[in-house]
Formats: structure tokens, sequence, C-alpha cells
């Protein structure tokens, strides 16, 4: 990843998400923010405060509520040589506009033999942790990586939260990036001049021998904890971010499991027919030879995500079953 | 009280044309009202009335090499051209138009070539979208004209989008999107034309009230009294025309352009048109709607209308109607044998324009594809 070289301060994911925002907004005047509360209230997760009074309505715009509209009008403007940023409140309002995002932004560029292309970047909230319950909670990240068309981020860090965005506007194609909504409150230090990071590319956010952790977004804290709980007990767990959902870095996967032969993958999405599912089939069939152990998954339970704090951590991958799961798999010797 | 007995509107009735504040101009005995007149030229006149007789002509050819099943699917405009050419010929040059699925005549008026189009119905290497999209869903960039929409009402919020994109940047240009009548009964109309009305976007909504979603008429699409009372509810200016009137089409959309150029807001038009045909060759109207119906409207046909004002001014004779069909039908024909003889899109093409540039992923599905199995008969 992208490190400056200025020195490094004290900051959180929001804050990068809105120096992201403010960056774009300065640097191209095509570049516009829209959405549900992106204005006079600062965004629903505070990622756009101050940004209206910065940039002015023409450029931080607050729309009438409807996901589909607003996207749709968001596909219009890109089509329009606008580069809008339009914000889904969360991953589960998005479905109101799934037809704008899979039927038109996703497929356009191939349905009109390359002649309309839609520079689109949505972004939304997703995951669970905050007792919001169903409608709230879920992890759908799967549903939009299974589309072509669609390029499908998930920053987990703070260099990723600052950097991924001005990429994916540069990107000719539409790009939804998914931010967990456990991880805006995340501290960190980020280079003072930190700025893009390549969105094409999975990255070891801790080199390891002994087995292969696969997570993204807000499981890459929890797989870390578990990699610290694991080399407690002389695991020593290699931890893959995956950043990128669509199109996933496999070489990266298959370097990683080359060397140590096990992988667990971590996936706060349902389990069937989920990204997970989708990984395993990709080591399997491309590092069957490699595998001294069965491949391993921890989802979330396949029930909505319940409002009382014990049901919701117990659905939700947590740190103790990454372990175990780990254990499992080095406790076979291939 | 059954739901049958309850007295809905609009209704279908050819003399629906006549309730005030309907904009004619054009009767049917070929006389103008001189109140809306556009005053077009008499070359303007011959121009159109022309290009009316192309597209029926070539609707009524495409529906023949259906039937015959050398193309798979044709969706028509038969007794809608006047309300589709004409609203497209108010369209200035830097304007858009986001299309439904049945103008193609707007396609053709605007400078899509007529060969490229027939080239989409058979899905050949020289289709504008390279045999990805079925027949008459086609895009045409060179003639601002977008991609033909299948899922109902869904470029509704992207014309706007579109027309918000040109006000921000200040550009001289507006958006009209065309739709049916059931479309008013779809999201993205009804928030298409609050986000038109808040953003004061330079749109037009053409809704081409042609009677029928499929099988389902007017009167249980909607209880309104009219599809124009709809922008009463949306703070967006709303007029009814007669759309089997070319004038008057041309007259209220270019009044609509004119006020969306001007700083004024949106526009939606309701024409009152009728869906001669079925609403594909997919479907036989017979099993839902009387032919008495059908019969009352054809003797509006808005093409033999623009004739009769074109005799009254003796612009035209049986001579040059025989002389411009023969030469539209050769036309046609060379079209369609060119298209046929055209090869298909070489297997490869497919992955391109997933995205704008081939991704690893796809390079090697490509491959794969090219090195694999494959079944008879479906080329190199």
């Amino acid at each position: 990843m992208t490190q400056g070289v200025a020195p490094a301060r004290k900051t959180t994911y929001r804050e990068a998400v809105r120096a992201a925002l403010r960056e774009a907004l300065q640097r191209d005047p095509r570049v516009l923010l829209m959405g549900e509360e992106v204005g006079a209230y600062g965004g629903s997760y505070a990622c756009s405060l101050g940004l209206l009074e910065e940039f002015g309505p023409d450029r931080v715009r607050d729309t009438p509520l409807s996901e589909s509209a607003f996207v749709g009008m968001g596909i219009g403007a890109a089509m329009g040589g606008l580069r809008p940023i339009v914000e889904i409140m969360t991953v589960n309002f998005s479905l109101l506009a799934l037809d704008q995002l899979l039927n038109n932004a996703a497929t356009l560029r191939h349905m009109s033999g390359g002649q309309v292309g839609v520079p689109l970047v949505v972004r939304m909230a997703t995951g669970a942790g905050k007792q919001v319950a169903a409608q709230h909670s879920h992890s759908l990240e799967n549903f939009y990586a299974h589309i072509p068309g669609l390029k499908v981020l998930a920053p987990a860090t703070l260099e990723d939260a600052r950097g991924m965005l001005w990429t994916a506007l540069e990107d000719p194609d539409p790009v939804i990036l998914f931010e967990h909504t456990m991880l805006y409150g995340l501290e960190g230090e980020l280079a003072a001049d930190a700025g893009p990071v390549p969105i094409d590319r999975a990255a070891v956010r801790r080199p390891g021998k002994d087995v292969t952790l696969v997570a993204y977004g807000g499981t890459v804290g929890k797989a870390m904890d578990a990699a610290r709980a694991l080399a407690e007990q002389r695991v020593d767990a290699e931890v893959i971010d995956l950043r990128t959902l669509r199109p996933l870095d496999d070489a990266t996967l298959l370097a990683s499991v080359a060397k140590t032969h096990r992988a667990v993958v971590v996936d706060e999405g349902w389990r069937t027919g989920g990204l997970a599912g989708e990984i395993c089939a990709r080591l399997a069939e491309r590092a069957f030879y490699d595998l001294d152990a069965p491949l391993a998954r921890v989802c979330t339970a396949e029930v909505p995500i319940p409002y009382a704090k014990h049901l919701e951590d117990a659905a939700l991958p947590q740190v103790e079953g990454i372990v175990q799961a780990a254990l499992g798999a080095v406790a076979r010797h291939g | 009280m059954t739901l049958a007995a309850i007295p809905l509107k609009p209704t279908r009735n050819p003399n629906d044309v006549l309730a005030p504040g309907v904009v004619r101009v054009l009767h049917d005995d070929g006389t103008v009202d001189p109140a809306h007149d556009p005053g077009l030229t008499d070359a303007e006149l011959i121009g159109l009335y022309r290009a009316l007789v192309r597209v029926r002509m070539l609707d009524e050819r495409l529906v023949a090499l259906q039937r015959q099943g050398r193309i798979g699917f044709h969706i028509g405009s038969l007794g809608e051209e006047a309300a589709i050419l004409g609203s497209a010929f108010a369209m200035r040059p830097s304007d858009w138009i986001f299309p439904c699925y049945r103008e193609f005549g707007a396609a053709l008026w605007r400078g899509l070539p007529l060969q490229r189009y027939v080239d989409n119905m058979f899905g050949n290497e020289n289709d504008p979208v390279r045999g990805r999209q079925m027949p008459d869903h086609y895009t045409c960039r060179a003639a601002k004209f977008g991609s033909v929409s299948s899922p109902i009402g869904t470029q509704i919020t992207q014309a706007v989008g579109f027309a918000w994109a040109a006000k921000l940047k200040k550009d001289d240009l507006v958006t009209l999107v065309y739709f049916g009548d059931g479309a008013t009964s779809s999201n993205e109309f009804h928030c298409g034309m609050n986000f038109a009305g808040v953003f004061r976007t330079p749109t037009v909504l053409f809704c081409r009230n042609n009677g029928w979603a499929i099988s389902v008429p007017t009167e249980r699409q909607t209880a309104s009294a009219t599809f124009a009372d709809k922008g009463i509810a949306y703070g967006v200016h709303a007029v009814r025309c007669d759309g089997n009137d070319l004038l008057a089409v041309i007259a209220t959309t270019r009044d609509a352009v004119a006020r969306a150029a001007r700083g004024d807001g949106p526009t939606l038009i309701e024409a009152l048109t009728y869906r001669v045909a079925g609403h594909s060759t997919s479907d036989d109207p017979k099993a839902y709607r009387k032919e008495a119906e059908v019969e009352e409207w054809k003797r509006r046909d808005p093409i033999a209308r623009v004739r009769r004002l074109l005799e009254r001014k003796s612009l035209w004779s049986d001579a040059d109607q025989a002389s411009a069909e023969a030469a539209i039908d050769a036309e046609v024909r060379e079209a369609v044998a060119a298209a046929e003889q055209t090869s298909p899109p070489a297997l490869a093409t497919m992955f391109d324009d997933v995205y704008a540039e081939l991704p690893w992923h796809l390079v090697e599905q490509r491959d794969e594809l090219l090195r694999g199995p494959r079944a008879k008969g479906h080329g190199a």
C-alpha cells in the first residue's frame, strides 16, 4: 500500500473517509456527493460533516428519499459527464436501487456496445455490531461481487478508507465501496500525505507460515486479533485482507496458501452462496494439491441479524470462532 | 360495489382528444388550427411525411421477418408514429433522448443509419451493440440516443440525472424521456417526476398513452382522470396533446423544450395515441381487446392525416406516394439483405465492454472458452 513519507498523525476511519471526499471535491469539479442526509446533516455516519458548507449545495446534494431515484440520477449524471459519488445509507436500503445498479450501471457499457460508460462511485455502509437489527445490519457484499461490470471494494484500514475513493473515481466503470459500520470509529495513524491506493490487489496484513486467514472489511480486525491469539499458541497465522471483492485477487490468495497449506475464510455474509464459499471453491480448484487440511469457513449464522446484544454477537464471526477454526486446520497434518 | 362497477378513467375513446386542454392542430380532414400551428415549411412537412411512411413500412417488414423466423423479435410503433417522430423532430441537435423501446422512428430521425438499425435486428457484427441485445434494444451515442430500457421506467431517473448534470455544467441541453402509460405506475416514474420537480431539471417526460400496457388497459392502470394529472402532485408542468396529430405533438414538445431550456423546469406530456398492433411480436392482442376498438383508432391514423394536409397543399400526389414507397421498399430490402449476409460477432467480442479494460479474470474466461469444446455453429 502507498505509505506517505510525511509524519503520521492520529485519526479515525471516519475522518479518513471525510478527507478522501474532501480531496475528491477539491481535485475535480466534476465530482459531487449526493444521497440522503449527506448535506445539512453531514452524513448518516458523519462522513461528510462540513462539506456542504465548504462546497455548496450543487456539489454536496441532499436528495429526496428514494434510493432507486438518486442512484438512477447518479447514473444519468455520470453518463452526462459528471463524477457523482452516491451515498446509500446502508447496503440494506441499496436493494431498493438494485435494478439501477445491476440492470443499468453494471450493464450499460456492455449493452451499448461500448458506447455508454457509467463512471459512478457508490458508497454504502454495511455490516452488523451496532444493535440495529435485521433491516440495518446485513452484509450483502456478495450480491454485488456477483455482478459483472461492477468493481467492489471493502476498505478495512485507514489507508484504504483514505485512498480507495480517488482511485475509484478515476475508474471508467461503476465502483461500489463498502464501509463497515463498526470501522468508522477505528483509530490509528495515517501519513499526513496519504493518498490514492491501488484497488486491484489483496494485501497481506500479517505474514505467517502456518495457516492463512482470509478476511475483508469488518472481519479483518477480528482476523488480526485471532492471529495474535494464535501466536500465543505458537501458530503463525497469515492474514489476508481481500480489499477488492470483485475482481478477487486470486494470485495473492494462491501464493499464501502455497506457503501455509491451510486456509480459514472469515466472512460476515451468510454461508450459503456467499463470498467465503467462492473463495474456498477457487482454492479447491487451483490449490488443491497445496492443501494439507480441509478449507474452513467462519460466517454469520444464517438468520436475520437479531437485535439483542448477545444474540447479535453470537450470530457474527468472532475471534474465538476464528481461532478455533484455525486450530482445527493446523491440527491436521498432511 | 364490485371493482368492475367503479367508473374508472381514463378511457381509450378516440374522442378523448376533444376534451378541454388537449392540444390539437391538424384535424382528421387535413385542415390546420392556426392557434398552435408550429409553422413547418413545406420541405419539413414532406420530410416528416416520408419519415412516417418509412417507419411504418419498416415496422411491417420487420413483423414479416419475425413471422418468417428470420429475426427473433420486433417491438413496433404502429399507430404511434406521429407521437414519436413529432417529438423527436422538436428536439434540438444538442438534446438527448432516453428511449423506452418503441421509438426506433426517433432514433432514425436523429441519425441512426437504417442499416445499423436493421443490423441490430439480426445481432450481426455491424450491430451498434455488437449482438448483445435483443432486437430493437440499441444505443446510438452519435444520435444522442440512450440505451433502450426493458425494465419499465428505469430510464426516467437517468434522464433526470443527465439533465441535472447538464444544468450544473451549464450545457444548453434538454433531455426527453419516452415511456408508456403503464410506466406511470412504476416507481421510477413517481420518483423521477418528484426529483425532476425538486431539482427543476431541463427534462421533457413524454408519456405515450397508447391505451394498453400489454393486456392492461388504461382504466386498470390508474384511477386518475388523466395521466397528465400526475404532474400536479409533483409540481411538474403537464400538458395533453393529440398524439396522432403530428403538428400538435411538435408544438407541445417544442414548448416543453423551450421551457426547459430557459430554466423553467420539466414538463410532463401526455400524448393520446393508440397501440394498433400487439405489444410486440410475442403478443396477440385479439385475446384481450375488441377489434372494433382497433378499427375506430385506425380511422384516426396519424400518417393518413399528414397526407391529407400535404394533398390539401398540393404537395403530394399518388405518384409521389408510389415512388416514395418504392424507394423505401428498395432501401429496406437492401438493408435486410446486407444484414442477413453479415457475419455474427466473433465469440471473443462477448467479453469486451464488460469493463473499459478487459480484466485478468475475463481474459482467462475468454481463453478458456476459445480453447474449450463448444456446440456446433457457434462461430469462431
